[in-house]
């Protein structure tokens, strides 16, 4: 059987309040986008631990998108600026040690911008594809 | 210097300011130190001071005053940083310790010892800030410092109630960065080998979480069942979520003591990636962890205009 192309596999983090309904209406008004996400609804970007994210990569995702409220328009009033905080840190880290540039993304998206949404997620899969398939950190292969 | 200590250590414990002094006692095999507790001015006498006292007792002091204690410490520039870490984290008051502050001439590097060495056939051991000599071979301290403590900033303590000993003066932030941009010189793949290969030499011993005074969690992340972040075994990417995930936790929080690094018996190299994110932290949220006791850590706490490059 002839192998099949690859498409990468990525996991999105999104937060309720913006991203999710960012995703939502995104859908509503039929903007076209890759279909190489797998939505995860989160409460707020600041629920995403960066061990979730690592994690998520060792399992076999090709990469990771989190996306929340602007600054400024946290549900929580302040949680994307922890989070912002936290995904630093976690980005200078796996700079440091030399991991994979594109597997790890954040962006956000607001209730209002489903045509965000979609260039997100488009830029998202570029970069992605241009990691390749995931080769190290691997522990085994994602399974559906 | 260790007479003063002494003096200092005997009158705190007569005169009932603190139930415990926290210091460092001659070990049981050469060329080693063990953390002891001295509750009776008789044994003060057990107190020593020399450039193998290398382990970091903050985390011994957060224990000791949350069972109740007033307690004394002697403390290193790196202990009394961890000390005010620990405080600007809410673990403790500053009033509920009294530091014995000692400018540090820096800690010697114990793998190197060995190796220079050897196993000690009870000969003299003399191990003091001018020379490491066993029976007629010598080494200038100086020479085998430990990694951290050569690019030690604050050898001289910053928070104390009695400073012994003169001021010394710590190395300046490029030569501090040195180790770090030197190991930003190799390409991300060299550095994802170099690391990944050391990572998982990793035999789970988790000897750098317990000596770390940053580490005190009730739970730590690898020993939750639910939800399970690591899986048992040594595949070798669990070795290197383990090592990420602690010094993720440690970003903006480590003040680069060295003791994880000391107590590693694979010889993991953790200087030059914990330097490389402190020099980060420092560089993004201009903050120095143990400095500010009123300050918290840069992960607790943000400002609206913070770097998001980065961010889409």
């Amino acid at each position: 059987m002839e192998k099949a192309e690859w498409k990468p596999k990525i996991l999105a983090f999104l937060c309720n309040w913006c991203s999710y309904a960012g995703a939502d209406l995104a859908g509503v008004s039929r903007f076209q986008y890759p279909p190489n996400i797998r939505i995860v609804r989160v409460p707020c970007s600041a629920r995403v631990n960066p061990i979730f994210i690592l994690k998520a990569l060792q399992s076999g995702i090709d990469g990771v998108l989190v996306s929340g409220c602007h600054p400024g328009d946290c549900h929580y009033i302040t949680g994307n600026y922890f989070a912002r905080r936290k995904f630093t840190a976690l980005k200078e880290l796996m700079d440091f040690v030399g991991y994979d540039d594109g597997r790890i993304n954040f962006s956000w998206v607001s209730a209002a911008e489903g045509g965000k949404f979609q260039k997100v997620v488009t830029e998202t899969t570029e970069r992605v594809k241009k990691a390749g398939p995931i080769k190290h950190f691997v522990k085994r292969d994602f399974q559906e | 210097m260790i007479e003063k200590i002494r003096e200092i250590a005997k009158s705190w414990l007569d005169e009932g300011k603190v139930d415990v002094i926290i210091g460092y006692g001659e070990g049981t095999t050469p060329f080693t130190t063990k953390p002891i507790f001295i509750t009776d001015s008789a044994d003060v006498s057990k107190l020593v001071w020399n450039p193998l006292c290398r382990l970091n007792l903050a985390g011994y002091v957060r224990r000791e005053i949350l069972s109740g204690k007033k307690v004394g410490v002697i403390a290193k520039g790196c202990d009394s940083r961890s000390i005010g870490l620990l405080i600007s984290e809410k673990q403790f008051e500053r009033k509920d310790v009294s530091i014995i502050g000692v400018p540090c001439g820096g800690m010697v590097d114990s793998k190197t010892l060995r190796k220079e060495f050897g196993e000690s056939n009870g000969e003299r051991v003399i191990a003091d800030w001018e020379k490491i000599s066993v029976g007629d071979k010598s080494i200038p301290t100086k020479e085998i410092l430990s990694n951290a403590c050569k690019i030690c900033r604050y050898p001289t303590p910053i928070h104390y109630d009695e400073l012994v000993g003169e001021k010394i003066e710590g190395i300046s932030v490029e030569e501090h960065d040195k180790p770090a941009l030197e190991m930003l010189e190799k390409s991300k793949p060299e550095r994802w080998e170099f690391y990944n290969k050391e990572f998982s030499r990793c035999i789970r011993c988790y000897a750098c979480r317990q000596a770390c005074p940053t580490c005190y969690c009730d739970e730590c992340f690898v020993d939750s069942k639910d939800p399970k972040w690591m899986e048992k075994g040594q595949h070798p990417t669990d070795l290197t979520l383990w090592s990420l995930g602690r010094i993720y936790h440690q970003i903006g929080r480590c003040v680069e003591c060295g003791s994880c690094e000391s107590v590693c018996p694979m010889d993991i190299p953790f200087t030059e990636i914990l330097a490389g994110m402190s020099k980060r932290v420092r560089e993004l949220f201009d903050y120095e962890s143990g400095i500010a006791v009123d300050e918290p850590p840069p992960l607790q706490t943000f400002r609206y205009d913070d770097p998001q490059e980065f961010i889409m």
